[in-house]
């Protein structure tokens, strides 16, 4: 046994990048809801940027470690205890046997990611190591995760190269920059690309939709995020014929309010999507609360390719100077 | 000549969109480009989601921008012919309507003022189109359905409806490929599971090809499922598509 749960938290599922290739099945591709977390988590430890994670939500685990090795958590800013001595996030941890740790509440954020050097022994399923809840496969037994259970670990990796590199404080100019550090006042602003069905939205509704203020419903989860406030004016006929539902899109119900699909949606819907929110900005929302606020900027199709590449880069070089 | 519009899902997807009708000719053309591209293996497109009238299509925007793409599946869908797409798969399901495996079909007789065998013989008639697969992990959105035998949804769904369970709800029937809530009228229940993450192939039957329901008695049901269950039971299939 390596690494054993003392108490799992609201809701703690082992996920990757997702499931490619089912969605034409109606698999929803399930994996890590903030995409840029859990593959951070995995660089500091060293480990292929897809591989599988522990992903965590408010209410973090309590983790028992029986073998050495290193971890890193990412994402949500907690005020984690390591055998009750407060330890930082984003960095490469070295743990020994019999290591307590404590994840404790999201203070900023909402989700974090956990990873072990080397990767946890987990099976594939269906071409994925994530946790599909609704289905029951891939993860631990594809359920979330329960106290007492025992995760193993894929190898046995006790320490990294260049573990003083993998420290916080010297990695500052790497990390995303922090969507914690505003006042707790912030409106997070999430860029969208118009469509595929903006047509059926007048300019009017389009620009009143950027202009809104939302508030994350508590009924939001890895499916989608539901927003509150002001109804888009003047709706009517929101149905449209089902069609695909992409990662981002920002579907308007028939009470005019939008909804947010994450990655466990499902795969196709019969609501009119007025625009769809760019990938680097999933991670934001992901990492909303319940009653945070967001509002909408259009961008261009092209715009968002910049955006996408740009932030890619950031993870590239931050593994390139680990490695170097 | 084939008319679509690609419209932007955000920076990794788009959907080409060949019109807004449930038509079987529509769906055609979708699953025409659907199976160009699982042929010519681009590096940039990651995967896809056929739908009645639509294709997702997720890319990675590294390798391909927007408008590139856009040209490409231009290029690809004018290729099409307007004639008949390639024989497809069809499937055939063994369904037992007997009223334990049907907790609506009694009602329905009532409503339809029609003899079970005539409701039998309605459902097991036609070779129902796939259009699309969704909502549930094979669940298959079927055409064709009889409109003697469109019926409303139930007032209150059912929390639990067990997995093979086949209904029809408005214009469609289909089967519930895993136990889940729903507000279908049940008429019968396959043994066959459409989807099993066990089997080599979990998934029975893909987007665009059909279904054909086969009407089986109690013992036929009983021996069918414990075929299944070992591993054993195959659902007969044949080549053919569907005549536009």
């Amino acid at each position: 046994m390596s690494m054993e749960i003392i108490s799992p938290g609201a809701l703690s599922t082992i996920q990757d990048s997702g499931r490619t290739g089912l969605q034409a099945m109606g698999f929803s591709p399930s994996g890590a809801t903030d995409l840029s977390a859990m593959r951070l988590a995995n660089i500091l430890t060293g480990n292929d940027i897809n591989e599988a994670v522990l992903e965590t939500t408010l209410i973090g685990p309590t983790i028992k470690f029986h073998k050495k090795c290193v971890i890193a958590i990412t994402g949500a800013s907690i005020k984690a205890k390591l055998n009750g001595v407060e330890i930082n996030g984003n960095q490469a941890i070295e743990i020994a046997s019999n290591d307590l740790l404590e994840m404790g509440f999201a203070v900023e954020g909402c989700r974090c990611y956990l990873s072990v050097a080397g990767g946890l022994s987990i099976k594939s399923e269906l071409g994925s190591k994530s946790t599909h809840l609704k289905c029951a496969i891939g993860g631990f037994l594809g359920r979330a995760l329960k106290a007492g259970d025992q995760i193993e670990f894929a190898k046995e990796i006790t320490s990294l190269p260049k573990m003083e590199k993998r420290k916080v404080e010297n990695l500052t100019s790497f990390l995303p920059v922090s969507r914690f550090s505003k006042e707790k006042s912030q409106v997070y602003i999430l860029r969208a690309v118009k469509g595929p069905q903006d047509d059926m939205f007048t300019e009017a509704q389009k620009k009143q939709f950027t202009q809104n203020t939302y508030q994350l419903s508590v009924d939001s989860n890895r499916m989608a995020c539901k927003l509150e406030g002001k109804s888009l004016d003047n709706l009517s006929g929101m149905d449209i014929i089902s069609d695909g539902i992409a990662l981002g899109s920002i579907q308007i119900s028939s009470n005019g309010l939008p909804i947010v699909m994450l990655c466990d949606r499902q795969t196709t819907g019969g609501y009119a999507k007025i625009g769809t929110v760019i990938t680097p900005d999933i991670s934001i929302i992901a990492q909303c609360k319940p009653g945070e606020k967001v509002c909408f900027r259009w961008i261009s199709v092209n715009e968002s390719r910049r955006i996408y590449k740009k932030e890619l880069k950031k993870l590239e070089k931050l593994e390139l100077y680990l490695n170097k | 000549m084939i008319n679509c519009r690609i419209l932007p899902a955000g920076d990794c997807a788009l959907v080409v969109e060949f019109g807004k009708e449930i038509d079987p000719k529509l769906n055609s053309q979708v699953q025409f480009l659907r199976k160009q591209l699982e042929i010519l293996k681009l590096p940039y497109v990651i995967e896809t989601v056929p739908t009645f009238c639509s294709l997702l299509i997720y890319y990675n925007p590294i390798l391909v921008s927007f408008e590139k793409l856009k040209n490409k599946l231009n290029h690809i869908v004018k290729k099409q012919d307007l004639q008949q797409s390639g024989a497809e798969n069809i499937i055939e399901i063994p369904v037992c309507y007997d009223a334990d495996y049907g907790p609506d079909m009694e009602n329905l007789m009532m409503q339809k003022n029609m003899t079970r065998d005539e409701i039998i013989h309605l459902h097991t008639q036609p070779q129902y189109l796939i259009y699309m697969l969704g909502f549930l992990p094979g669940f298959a959105y079927l055409g064709g359905l009889h409109p003697s035998l469109h019926a409303k949804r139930l007032d209150n769904p059912r929390t639990v409806i067990p997995a093979g369970s086949v209904g029809i709800g408005g214009e469609q029937t289909g089967i519930y490929p895993l136990d889940s809530p729903g507000g279908w009228q049940l008429i019968g229940r396959t043994p066959v599971r459409p989807y099993d993450k066990n089997r080599s192939n979990p998934f029975l039957y893909q987007a665009g090809d059909s279904i054909k329901f086969v009407s089986v008695t109690q013992d036929e049901y009983y021996k069918i499922e414990s075929g299944v269950l070992e591993g054993s039971y195959i659902c007969q299939v044949k080549k053919g598509g569907i005549v536009l």
